[in-house]
């Protein structure tokens, strides 16, 4: 016997006292949590995932969309990024014109990735409960490492459509056959003396960009 | 301490060794106090958390009991996105099929995001013994493998250590594995942080192999899900070619939406976080993003020997999130290293005995490290009844009985006579002998009690044993005798306790 029939046969012996006829659903399951924990309007919604969202040291702005170059150029230059990776989806109107873009590429290596300034994408859902933004390497996301390597993390949400209430709601609106990576905050670690360092791998800069339709 | 567990003096021996130790004492205390007051608030955030624990203990319930089915959904899913699903029945068996993986890539070096099932088998001693070096990621892990150590805590297994030891530690052996430690390092927490990113970062940005755990893996849809702070897990699942992941059988739920039990009640159960910083999910393979090879390596290892075990069948629904561990106060005197497995506190007490058997005098020792007092099962994200199955194990040390052993039916002997039965007396005394922790743990309060134990009275009893302190002899009388005995004098009520909250 191979190792696969092996285990597969140690647990049918073992779930002897289980009915196998009814299926799985002979064991059931209540499912009486909620859906969401209040019903918020679009203001409401929005407001309470920047709250969460700098509540775990995301920085947080708000602006139209028309005003998103704007915005995204002056956290560029603050930084003083000169090199930054972005989607071939993202406008290029959005980056300023004295920064280098770098494209996201299959030939890209992370070296190749360490030695840019900072990521700017685009997101697929934003849950507001948790303060949690979601990317799934859709074309305004890209490849998973452009939102890791770099120092420096700009996501743009647009509000409200991609912006839900819960972790539910986001997963039933994500596909999962697509990778996925859930940003709640820059990384962080407390294993030393349990003291919060933000930032150990991932970006240790994350500027999350609100976007609401129409001019400022 | 050498880092292996194997030797492992029996838990009461290896306890008192850590209870004299004032520095892990005062670390344990300080750990687990904070964690158990901000995991409260975050509890208490949701309104339906008594609701999520239902359903995600229901949902496990589900899975376990129908796990060749899920199983074979999950393998054929992960097979139809461009993955290889590979069976172990045991730790050599995975040992030798990673082992292999990573030949066949040509490379002596992986990285790896901190993972329980690898450390439980061993995989770092193995990769080792075949000439391939594993590089440990997390943070904690890599204060654990410098120092040559072992990992004390689930969720921060470096506790053990202060920030002045982990400075010497990083100062001293950064050099020989990789990039050095910045010259004149100081202990602060954040520059120890970013000397580990750089030291890491050569690794990670060369790393042609990683290997990961899975905290779940979706049936329907052959997903995986690694929850994480740190963003090394990030770096592991993403930057090298070939991924392999190794993950116990039982850690599957049945849909994609399933996960919105678990993504609700694991950040906040654990870190005591609405959502952890970064969290992945991957199917088999994407074209041009992420690992072009990807592994999985689904572990029994004991793991169908518990699931043969009707009453101790639900320690396997643990999704890890060591509130137990926060909450116990035989964990916070003892330490994490007297369980001598990678499983420390309540959960280990019950889980290592049946993926191990309890036959060596530490596993027989375990089931009896605990004070019965019930604060494990309160804060339970999935509601396992740890006094249930501890008591249920110490029956079967002292009586004796049959049990499913790699698969075998098997007869236990009763400890009586033996030196296991020495080592379990032992550990019982410990847990009397330190009356204090007894009646701490039992002022945590019972609130929000939905599952009432199904069979035994544990919240009595427990009160009887702190008011005589009388041994649980396992001779003259018989173990059971002696309970149902303890159970009449005790009042025999199950009524919730109504202690009153406290910090200690
Ligand atoms: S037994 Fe329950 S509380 Fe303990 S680690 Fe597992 S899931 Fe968490």
């Amino acid at each position: 016997m191979n190792s696969r029939d092996i285990v597969l046969s140690r647990i049918r012996r073992a779930l002897a006292d289980v009915p196998r006829d009814g299926g799985p659903e002979e064991t059931h399951v209540p499912r009486d949590y909620w859906q969401r924990h209040a019903v918020r309007n679009d203001a409401q919604r929005i407001d309470l995932l920047a709250e969460n969202l700098s509540d775990y040291r995301a920085v947080v702005h708000r602006c139209a969309s028309t005003e998103l170059p704007v915005v995204i150029g002056r956290l560029l230059r603050d930084r003083g990024a000169r090199r930054v990776v972005a989607p071939w989806a993202v406008p290029d109107g959005w980056l300023p014109g004295d920064v280098e873009r770098v494209a996201d590429s299959a030939g890209q290596s992370p070296r190749d990735l360490d030695a840019v300034d900072s990521v700017v994408t685009g997101c697929a859902v934003a849950v507001a409960e948790t303060g949690t933004i979601v990317l799934d390497a859709g074309e305004d996301q890209g490849r998973r490492r452009i939102s890791l390597v770099p120092d420096h993390h700009i996501c743009v949400v647009h509000a409200p459509s991609q912006v839900v209430d819960s972790v539910p709601q986001a997963l039933s609106r994500l596909d999962p056959a697509r990778p996925q990576t859930w940003i709640s905050g820059p990384s962080a670690t407390s294993d030393i003396e349990l003291d919060r360092v933000e930032g150990v791998h991932g970006p240790r800069r994350l500027d999350v960009v609100i976007s609401s339709p129409g001019a400022g | 301490m050498s880092g292996t567990y194997l030797g492992m003096p029996s838990f009461p021996r290896a306890a008192a060794d850590s209870t004299r130790d004032m520095r892990l004492r005062g670390n344990l205390r300080h750990a687990t106090h904070t964690i158990r007051a901000k995991r409260a608030q975050a509890v208490e955030e949701l309104g339906d958390w008594a609701e999520l624990r239902e359903a995600g203990a229901a949902l496990k319930e589900r899975t376990l009991r129908h796990l060749d089915h899920y199983l074979e959904q999950l393998e054929a899913a992960v097979t139809a996105a461009g993955g290889v699903v590979h069976w172990a029945a045991d730790a050599d068996d995975a040992n030798r099929i990673v082992t292999e993986l990573v030949r066949e890539t040509g490379e002596s070096e992986v990285v790896k995001v901190k993972s329980m099932a690898t450390q439980e088998i061993g995989l770092n001693e193995a990769l080792a013994k075949a000439g391939i070096s594993a590089y440990e990621t997390d943070l904690a892990e890599l204060i654990v493998q410098l120092g040559d150590d072992l990992p004390s805590h689930i969720l921060v297994p470096a506790i053990h250590r202060n920030r002045d030891q982990i400075r010497d530690i990083f100062r001293k052996q950064m050099g020989s594995w990789g990039r050095a430690a910045p010259e004149g390092l100081s202990d602060d927490p954040a520059e120890l942080a970013e000397a580990a990113r750089l030291h890491l970062r050569e690794k990670f940005l060369s790393a042609k192999v990683g290997i990961s755990g899975a905290n779940f893996m979706v049936a329907e849809t052959g997903t995986l899900v690694v929850v994480e702070s740190e963003g090394n897990g990030r770096m592991c699942l993403t930057l090298p070619e070939t991924l392999i992941s190794v993950v116990g059988i039982e850690k599957l739920v049945p849909t994609w939406q399933d996960l919105e039990v678990f993504l609700q009640t694991l950040p906040r159960s654990s870190t005591a976080e609405r959502m952890n910083p970064y969290t992945s999910t991957w199917t088999g393979t994407t074209d041009d993003d992420g690992p072009s090879a990807f592994h999985l390596v689904l572990l029994d290892n004991g793991r169908t020997d518990a699931l043969a075990d009707t009453v101790g069948r639900q320690a396997l629904r643990c999704i890890r999130c060591s509130a137990c561990l926060n909450v116990c106060p035989v964990y916070e005197r003892a330490g994490g290293h007297a369980y001598g497995s990678p499983y420390p506190g309540p959960i280990g007490a019950i889980l290592t005995p049946q993926l191990r058997g309890v036959q060596s005098d530490l596993d027989a020792s375990l089931p009896y490290a605990s004070s019965l007092c019930g604060a494990c099962y309160e804060v339970c994200p999935v509601a396992i009844d740890i006094p249930e199955v501890l008591v249920h194990l110490r029956e079967r040390v002292v009586e004796g009985g049959t049990a499913v052993v790699r698969g075998q039916k098997t007869k236990i002997k009763p400890a009586k006579g033996h030196a296991a039965e020495r080592a379990l007396m032992r550990a019982a005394r410990w847990a009397f002998d330190h009356p204090r922790a007894m009646r701490a743990g039992q002022r945590l309060a019972a609130r929000g009690r939905r599952f009432t134990p199904r069979r035994l009275p544990v919240t009595a009893a427990g009160k009887a044993w702190s008011a005589s302190r009388d041994l649980p002899r396992p001779a003259p009388q018989s173990f059971r005798d002696w309970w149902r005995h303890t159970r009449r004098d005790g009042g025999g009520s199950d009524a919730p306790r109504t202690g009153k909250e406290s910090a200690e």
